[in-house]
């Protein structure tokens, strides 16, 4: 085969699994950009070597596709994966020196019993010829995803010294309709867009999604009750809610502490918006702010000490610290006329916004880990919103709109790698990465 | 699917949902139009009192949507001779009730413009207060960006979407 040939069957060989996605859920993923210190990394197609029925799932295919949208790895591409060992004792290292790759996956999915698989994998160190991992995992076919997903962390973990984010959820709205026929719905799907199942349904505008840190409840914002703002808690298991705030005015902005017990919200019951935290044992509510302005959109630091907040106290949006406890606030950002919608990193070191400059709308990335801060762009406008940070700080997820109606697209903290997820009816919005989900 | 063909169907797609909206849209009730033009013509007070009829029927009542400019929330002088009217209304007939839903263009954040319509809202709260009407017969309600009457990027959809809808809930 011809180097433009093996191009292109590469190139194909990356469309080809969007498309099926297309298909069985109705979204689409396209990674636009590359980087090209990416790690390159071989993730073996894994056979199933059981008696049984074989697994929906292609689980090396699930691996190479979380790493590829990371960013930070390239994922050789299944055509030009020309021998296909299934274990340590199968490789022969010269053929993966020769294909220039670093990194090296193998495993094969083999019977559980009771109708479950166990997936038998190990990560290799193509250079030093040596085991950098090796475990087993076991699942119901129906969980094979998440399997695949859990691999790709820990590899993602092993090789980078960071934790993984690929076995994670995602909120967010979708807007179907116009006018009397607005049809609105709160989805949650897994963080590549896959098993999208609706939370709840609405005629009347649904907005803020915000996890509680065990990633069992949603807070979010609803119309329905007297066509005000109100706000609701919704147990994703049980999908049993409940209302915890509907005052006279604005009732938004809900913000779960990272301790999961208090919610930071938007009242404007006094006149005007104001931060407040709810002790969720007994409703109890501490204001926060109190100030002629409009401050809204709290997020508290990862300590739960602090609540980052949007407010116009200056004459336009920016963004504005103060103890969650109550007191003085600090401005946080200067750069930019329009700052707000911040998202924290877990460790507080990165604040990303939406950053406005006339009629143009960007992510906007403050970076605080080195002495002065320092502002990188996400995103290219010129109407992007909502960003949200994945649990691990390594992506991005922000709302855009094409056209007239709203998509979603996840960035690599440092840019380089943007992928879009579209549904194929109606508008996306109101993004929200959820936290690390654990094993039960 | 191919790259080629997906632009086209996104393009078709898009056109569709154009062509659709258009159809659909919803008139406002008596719209003035968002432009700040001069003060448009209105019929002057009415002298007696106003009865729910006036408000199908009086060229100044039916006025019941008002625009703002961006990220304001000023009365422009136009609105006016409707602030005085419709005070007039809710003075005339103390067991009606107001309504009024504030909104803002899309740009920016969704929770920072739920507080604008708000800002709004009680803009021409204030206004029709200052002509006498009572605050009880007043409830305002802020929909933010999320209920606009036009759904395109442009200045003259986002002008179309800046404002306060007059709605009454008891006539």
């Amino acid at each position: 085969m011809t180097r433009s040939l093996r191009l292109l069957a590469s190139f194909l060989a990356l469309l080809l699994p969007f498309a099926a996605i297309a298909q069985q859920q109705g979204l689409e993923i396209d990674i636009v950009g590359g980087n090209a210190s990416a790690l390159p990394i071989a993730v073996v197609p894994m056979p199933y070597q059981g008696s049984g029925a074989a697994p929906q799932t292609d689980v090396a295919g699930v691996i190479r596709a979380d790493l590829d949208r990371s960013g930070q790895f390239r994922g050789l591409p299944e055509q030009s994966i020309v021998e296909r060992p299934t274990r340590g004792s199968e490789i022969q290292y010269p053929t993966w020196r020769l294909l220039k790759q670093d990194f090296l996956v193998v495993g094969r999915v083999v019977d559980a019993g009771a109708g479950s698989y166990k997936v038998e994998y190990e990560l290799f160190d193509v250079a030093k010829q040596e085991r950098m991992l090796g475990f087993a995992m076991t699942a119901r076919a129906n969980a094979m995803r998440d399997v695949a997903h859990q691999i790709a962390d820990a590899v993602y973990e092993k090789i980078l010294g960071v934790r993984g984010a690929f076995w994670t959820r995602v909120a967010y709205v979708t807007a179907t309709g116009r006018g009397a026929n607005s049809r609105y719905a709160l989805m949650v799907a897994d963080a590549d867009g896959y098993n999208p199942q609706t939370v709840v349904r609405s005629n009347l505008p649904l907005l803020s999604p915000s996890w509680s840190p065990d990633g069992r409840k949603l807070a979010y914002v609803s119309f329905e009750h007297n066509s005000n703002s109100s706000i609701y808690i919704q147990d994703l298991g049980t999908g049993a809610r409940e209302r915890v705030s509907s005052f006279r005015g604005i009732n938004s902005a809900p913000s779960f502490s990272p301790d999961g017990r208090r919610l930071a919200l938007t009242l404007s019951r006094s006149g005007n918006p104001e931060i407040y935290v709810m002790d969720l044992g007994s409703k109890a509510l501490t204001q926060v702010t109190n100030q002629f302005g409009i401050d809204t959109e709290p997020t508290w630091s990862a300590d739960g000490s602090t609540l980052y907040f949007t407010s116009d106290r200056g004459g336009r949006p920016q963004i504005y610290q103060a103890s969650a406890s109550g007191g003085g606030a600090t401005r946080v950002t200067f750069q930019g006329s329009y700052n707000a919608s911040a998202t924290v990193s877990y460790d507080g070191k990165k604040i990303a916004v939406a950053q406005g400059a006339g009629n143009v709308y960007r992510i906007a990335l403050l970076d605080r880990s080195l002495g002065s801060p320092r502002w990188s762009t996400l995103s290219p406008g010129s109407l992007d919103e909502s960003p949200s940070f994945a649990p691990n700080a390594s992506m991005v997820l922000y709302a855009a709109r094409e056209g007239s109606r709203g998509v979603l697209y996840a960035v690599s903290a440092d840019a380089r790698v943007r992928q879009r997820l579209v549904l194929a009816d109606g508008d996306v919005r109101e993004p929200a990465w959820g936290p690390y989900r654990q094993q039960r | 699917m191919n790259k080629t063909s997906r632009i086209l169907l996104t393009a078709l797609l898009c056109t569709a949902a154009v062509a659709c909206s258009k159809k659909v849209k919803e008139v406002p009730p008596a719209d003035t139009g968002p432009s700040t033009g001069t003060v448009p013509d209105t019929a002057p007070v009415t002298p007696g009192a106003y009865g729910p009829n006036d408000l199908d029927t009086d060229a100044c009542l039916r006025q019941r949507v008002v625009y703002f400019d961006l990220d304001q929330d000023a009365l422009r002088p136009e609105f006016q001779a409707a602030m005085a009217c419709h005070a007039k209304y809710l003075r005339d007939r103390p067991s009606s009730r107001m309504s009024l839903e504030g909104n803002a263009d899309e740009r920016g954040s969704r929770e920072y413009n739920l507080g604008l319509g708000e800002r709004r809202g009680n803009a021409v709260s204030s206004a029709l207060q200052a002509n006498g009407g009572s605050g009880s017969q007043i409830t305002v309600t802020s929909y933010g960006e999320e209920r606009p009457t036009c759904t395109e990027s442009n200045e003259d959809c986002w002008a179309k979407n800046r404002r306060v809808e007059i709605v009454y809930t008891a006539k």
